[in-house]
Order: structure tokens, then sequence, then C-alpha cells
């Protein structure tokens, strides 16, 4: 296994860490507070051609890997877990489906803009009785003549009312469960689709989620994405490459906190000593470096699998376990090394706990990985 | 319209520690970057191929093969075409000897309406080498330039002074010297870097390539000597005198006559 990165991927990382502060950070505490979403970061990343990194030129994209792309959301969510969840789940659940399952005219039509930033994606699988049992869904589309109609709704959906389009999944035919879900591309302007109720959340508040409702919704024929029944093996392979996405915005957090605590420690004194004296927080520092450490190889390595089209699965879910477990062990124990200021609004390291914590739920909670793990290797 | 940007890689000094017992700074570890002026030099031609039709640039290098990375960063940036000159024989050039290099190189680019070099390195710190580089090519220079518009073949430019600007006007091809008030250089795009690297290519010239003769390069045709670097000892702390005027002033005249100053 060897981790040196690639040139370009130097050179993407160096790009990323001067993008993130300075464009990035400044806002970063901001758009927390007024749950603002950041449209100038998301056009000024179209300017840079960061909203395509994995895909090919010819299809909008950077022409650039997975790794590269992983790199991008690590050092965003650094300084910011909001922006870095919005660059993932615009490539990884809105952009990728379409590049892998997608025909020519869908990528042409979607994958294009969508790669070169002119659109934002999102992916809405879940309902509100359908989150970890993600095949019970209750959306339906029934096809009717040349367009499908329909109905139903999704909620939790990340880049909700800020997308310009949305893989939908929806039963096709309920009476062959799984067999019977069904993906299609939706634009925001189809007749019968609206925006609901928009969240109001503990963290990643910059970041919108929301409501989906579908009545009566008419979706051209042609903008069923795979085979009509294929939509549950197109989910699941989705989820399987965002969820390194995530664990990337799981381990710039952490990486973010380490960072404030590096600064602090040397600043702050106490008994006349700064807190980096004390041999009670370095041991606690040093376990949150030696974790932070170990998630980066387990993410690193999850994207060069998916880069040398090899299996991932099961690595990404490693990935996604431990960086974000590592994320919120590594910000609480910030916010415990900072003492008051950790708490208090001024300082960035309690908006980096309330980000921490999400990246545990969604994608598959910790549960599901676990679930995905043993699965995968008790076959 | 042809432009040449001459950069030059530096150590980020930010990230530069000084070695206590030498005195002389710690290079290793240190990144290298783009010098800022260079960057707002590149930010210029970049947004005249913004504006105009038919603009080709050119980035210039003279440097040691490392130097690739800043002038695969300039082809990221937007760049056309990357050089670096770069052999042993140019080893210990002083801003004399780089500027006869980077000329000699120039001369074989051939075809040019603007050179843009920064004001300033942050590393040498001379600002010598862009004037330099237009003496020995003959060419009319505005230096410290915080704005500029092209004008049929005349660029019309200001030029910074301490307390204010001036507006000079001259014809192509002339050099300019660009500091750092002139614009807000662009990033990378993410597209940008794997084409510098997958499509595009740096051009390695030596000094055979360029005609240059071991009489104009290098340590020994160097005019400049450095006897000896070392940071200055920082001064003394200073003394306030405190208690009432007539006091202080009678005790002020003793000790300035004590150091013989009065
Ligand atoms: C901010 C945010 C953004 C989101 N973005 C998106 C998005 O863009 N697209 C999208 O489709 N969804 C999105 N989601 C939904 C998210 O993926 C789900 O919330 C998540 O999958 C969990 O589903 P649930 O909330 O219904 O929890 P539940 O499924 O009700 O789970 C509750 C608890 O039970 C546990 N549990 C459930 N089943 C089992 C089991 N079999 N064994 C052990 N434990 C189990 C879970 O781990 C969890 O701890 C988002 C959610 C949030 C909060
Ligand atoms: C007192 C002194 C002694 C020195 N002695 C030595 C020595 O012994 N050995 C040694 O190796 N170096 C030595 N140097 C460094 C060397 O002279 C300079 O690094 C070099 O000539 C460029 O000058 P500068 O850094 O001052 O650039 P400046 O003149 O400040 O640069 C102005 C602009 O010229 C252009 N430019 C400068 N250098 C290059 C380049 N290499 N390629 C392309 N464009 C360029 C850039 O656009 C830059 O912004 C010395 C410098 C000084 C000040």
């Amino acid at each position: 296994m060897n981790f040196n990165l690639t040139k370009e991927q130097e050179m993407v990382k160096t790009l990323m860490r001067e993008f993130a502060e300075k464009e990035v950070k400044p806002i970063a505490a901001d758009i927390d507070e007024e749950e603002r979403f950041p449209r100038e970061t998301v056009e000024k990343m179209a300017r840079y051609a960061m909203m395509g990194i994995p895909f090919p030129k010819e299809l909008g994209g950077a022409g650039g890997d997975t790794l590269s792309y992983i790199i991008a959301v690590e050092e965003l969510s650094r300084v910011c877990g909001t922006t870095g969840v919005i660059l993932s789940a615009h490539t990884s659940l809105g952009a990728h489906p379409i590049y892998q399952y997608g025909t020519e005219e869908q990528k042409e039509k979607y994958l294009k803009p969508l790669a070169e930033g002119k659109y934002l994606g999102a992916f809405g699988l879940t309902e509100p009785n359908a989150g970890t049992d993600a095949a019970c869904q209750q959306t339906i589309a029934v096809l009717e003549g040349n367009h499908y109609v329909i109905d139903g709704s999704k909620v939790f959906i990340t880049n909700g009312g800020e997308s310009d389009i949305y893989i939908i999944f929806a039963m096709t035919d309920k009476a062959k469960g799984t067999r019977g879900i069904s993906a299609f591309i939706v634009e925001k302007d189809f007749p019968g689709f609206s925006i609901g109720k928009i969240e109001n959340k503990m963290g990643i508040r910059g970041s919108s989620t929301s409501e989906l409702i579908f009545e009566n919704c008419i979706v051209p024929k042609e903008n069923l994405l795979g085979q009509e029944g294929k939509g549950f093996g197109i989910a699941m392979q989705t989820l399987d490459g965002g969820r390194i996405g995530i664990a990337a915005q799981a381990l710039g957090i952490a990486q973010g906190a380490l960072d404030e605590c590096t600064k602090y420690m040397k600043e702050r004194k106490q008994f006349g000593k700064p807190l980096a004296a004390f041999q009670g927080l370095q041991w606690m520092y040093a376990d949150m470096a030696t974790k932070v450490q170990a998630a980066r190889f387990l993410v690193y390595n999850a994207a060069m699998k998916k880069d040398q089209k090899l299996p991932f699965a099961t690595e990404a879910a490693m990935a996604k376990l431990f960086a974000s477990e590592t994320a919120m062990e590594v910000t609480t124990n910030a916010v415990q090394i900072h003492g008051g200021y950790g708490y208090i609004r001024e300082y960035p390291i309690e908006r980096m706990m309330r980000d921490a914590k999400i990246t545990e739920i969604y994608e598959g909670t910790s549960q599901v990985q676990k679930m995905v793990i043993a699965a995968n290797l008790l076959k | 319209m042809k432009i040449v940007v001459c950069i030059k890689q530096v150590p980020d000094t930010n990230e530069v520690r000084i070695d206590p017992k030498t005195g002389t700074l710690i290079r290793e570890g240190v990144p290298s970057i783009i010098n800022h002026d260079d960057k707002n030099a590149l930010e210029e031609a970049l947004q005249l191929k913004d504006k105009y039709e038919d603009v080709h640039i050119t980035v210039l290098t003279m440097g040691p093969p490392q130097a690739d990375v800043a002038l695969r960063e300039s082809l990221a940036m937007g760049a056309d075409r990357a050089i670096l000159v770069s052999d042993r024989a140019f080893a210990g050039s002083d801003t004399w000897a780089t500027a006869k290099t980077l000329t000699a190189a120039v001369k074989k680019i051939g075809d040019y309406d603007i050179i843009f070099c920064g004001r300033q390195a942050i590393d040498g710190d001379t600002a010598q080498v862009g004037p330099q580089l237009a003496e020995d090519l003959g060419l009319p220079q505005i230096t410290y330039v915080t704005h500029l518009e092209i004008e049929g073949n005349k660029v019309k430019a200001h030029r910074a002074l301490e307390d204010g600007y001036e507006v000079l006007t001259t014809e192509m091809p002339c050099l300019l010297t660009t500091i750092k008030e002139l614009n807000e250089p662009r990033y990378s795009s993410v597209r940008g870097i794997f084409e510098a690297y997958k499509e595009k290519t740096v051009e390695m010239w030596n000094a055979k390539d360029i005609a240059i003769s071991l009489e104009e390069t290098g340590l020994n045709s160097s005019p400049t000597n450095v006897r000896q670097t070392f940071t200055p000892s920082p001064k003394g702390q200073g003394m306030i005198l405190e208690g009432n005027g007539r006091d202080t002033v009678s005790e002020l005249l003793f000790k300035l006559s004590e150091k013989h100053l009065i």
C-alpha cells in the first residue's frame, strides 16, 4: 500500500488548503449562525473546476480522480463541515450515479452541467418511514404513456431546495419489493415537484436539508436512470462511493479540530506553563493525532481502491465508520482541551463538534456500516 | 499579443525559520511557492488573455529542476507555455548574471510584446532583475505597475510612487514590473492542474540551448561578492526617563554627553 500522493494530488491539496483558508473559513461561523447556504462559495468552486473533480473533461469534469476529490472534501471540511458536505452530496450522490448509470443523452444533458458546477445535485432516498430500512419506499412512480407520474415525499435531503437536479427513488412495482424500486432524474422545475420543510439542525447548518414533495409529478420516460427495478442497487452502490466522501468530511473536521488544539495548547498558559506542557493533555492530544492519521489512511485507501477499479464497499464502510467516530471523539476532546473557550461560539471548536455528529448518521449510520462490513466479510 | 512572464520560485517566507546559531535561513522542509509579485504579473497577463483574442502567455524561469512545480502551477492558472532555464553553469548567479541569462532565453523565445516581471523576489529582495532585463534587451520599462490599459500598440500604466502614482505611456514591446496592488491573482483550477501534468509540458533549456557564454552567467561572472550574511543583532532596550521635566531633561543631557552624542 502506497500513500504517496502524485504531483497532481499534492497540487490539488495545496490549492484546496489555500482556497479553504481564504474563501471558506472567513464565512464558516456566519453561515452556521445564520443557517445560510453559501451560494457564493459554490459559484467560486464552479469557476475553479472543483464541482466535478473525478469526471472526465469531455463530460464537464476536471479530469481528475477520486482521491483528489476526496482531498478536496477533506480540506474544505477542515475549516467548514457545511461546505464539505455540499461538495460531497453534489459530486458523489447527485452527479456520480448519472456518470455510472446514465445514457449518453443523460450525461450530456445533466452530468455535464453538474460537473461544470452550473447545476447543483442532490439525492433523495430517505422517507419518513424509510431510513435505515431504505427498501421500505412509499413513493410510487407509475408509467403513463411516455412519462412517469411520481407521488410521495422524501425527507432530510441534502442540498434540497438549492439543487437543480435530484436523483429520486420510487416504487415502480410494489409487488417486487426491493426489485420494484427505480431511480429517476428529476429537474427542479418539473410539474408537481416542490420543496417542503427545511430542517433546523444541530450542525452543518449552512447546508440545506429539506423535504421533497411529489404530487402527480410528471417525469419524462427518458429520465429513468438505469433500468426499471434496478433502483435499489443504484442507491446502494452510489452510497458505497458517497461514504468515502462523508468519511473525508469527518476526517477534515477532525483534522481541523486537531489543528486548533495544536495552536491553542501552545498559546494558552495555566500554572505558568502552556497547556502543551501538561502530560494529561499531551496523552489526549497524542491519541487524537494518531486516530486522525489512521482515519486518513483508511479514507485514502478506500479512494485509491475505487480509482483502481477494485472492490471498495467494505473499505468505504470501514473508512466512514472509523473516520466519523474519530471526528466525534476528537472534536469532543478538542472542546475539553479548550476548556470554557471551547464551549463558546467565538471559537470554532463547538461548531466542529456539532458538525461532527452528523457524519455518524447520514449515508448509513455507524450501525449500518458495521452491518455492511460484517456482511461482506462473513459472506 | 505575445506575453512573457518571468517568475521565480521562492521559499514560502511565512514558513521560513532562521537557524539561531548560524543566522541563516533553514530551507529544509520549507515549501516553495511562486514569488508573490510574479503571481500578480501572471494574473495581469491572464486578464489580458481573458479580454483580448489571440493572447499567448509564456512563463519563464531560471532555476533548479524543482522549479518545474512553479511552472506547472502557472500552467494550471492558465499560461500556454512554460520554459525552465536550468544548467549547473547558472549556479551562483547574482542579479546581473540572472538578467543576462534571462535575456538570452527571451531572445530565443524571440517574439514578444510585453514582458512582465514581479517587482521584487521575497528571498533575494533586490528588485533589480526586471530593470536589468529591460536594459539588456533595450526595452522601455515601467516599474511598480498598479493599473494597466492597452491602447493600440501602446500600454498606459499607473506607476506607484510613495505618495501617489504617475501615468506613463510607452510603446510595445516593453517590460513592466508588477506589485500586489495591481490585481488579485486567481487560483489554479483543478482541471488546469490535471492538464498541466497530463497534457502540457515544461520545456527545459540549458546554457547551450540559449547560447549564453560562461562569461555572462554563473558565480564567476557575477560582480556581486557576498562577504557575509547575518541577522542584525537586535537593538538594545530603550530607556524611559521618568520624573519631573527639570530632572529628566538634565538626566537626558547627562546621558547624551556620556555617550559623546552632544
Ligand atoms: C442532515 C441530514 C442530511 C441527510 N441527507 C440525506 C440525503 O441527502 N439523502 C437521503 O436520502 N437521506 C439523507 N439523510 C437521511 C439519513 O441518511 C438517515 O437519517 C439515516 O439513514 C438514518 O435513518 P433514520 O433517520 O430514519 O433513522 P432510523 O433508521 O430510524 O434509525 C434509528 C436508529 O436505529 C438504528 N438502527 C436502525 N436499524 C437498525 C438495525 N437493523 N440494527 C441496528 N440498529 C439499527 C440506527 O443506526 C439509528 O441509530 C440525511 C439526514 C440528515 C439528518
Ligand atoms: C547580496 C546578494 C547576494 C547573493 N548571492 C548569491 C549567491 O552567491 N549565489 C546565489 O545563488 N544567489 C545569490 N543571490 C541571489 C540572486 O542574486 C538572486 O536570487 C537572483 O539574481 C534574483 O534576484 P532577486 O531574488 O533579488 O530578484 P528580484 O530582482 O527582486 O526579482 C524581480 C523579478 O525578476 C524576476 N526574476 C528574478 N529571478 C528570476 C529567475 N531566476 N527566473 C525568472 N525570473 C526571475 C521575477 O519576475 C521577479 O519578481 C544573492 C542575492 C543578494 C541580494
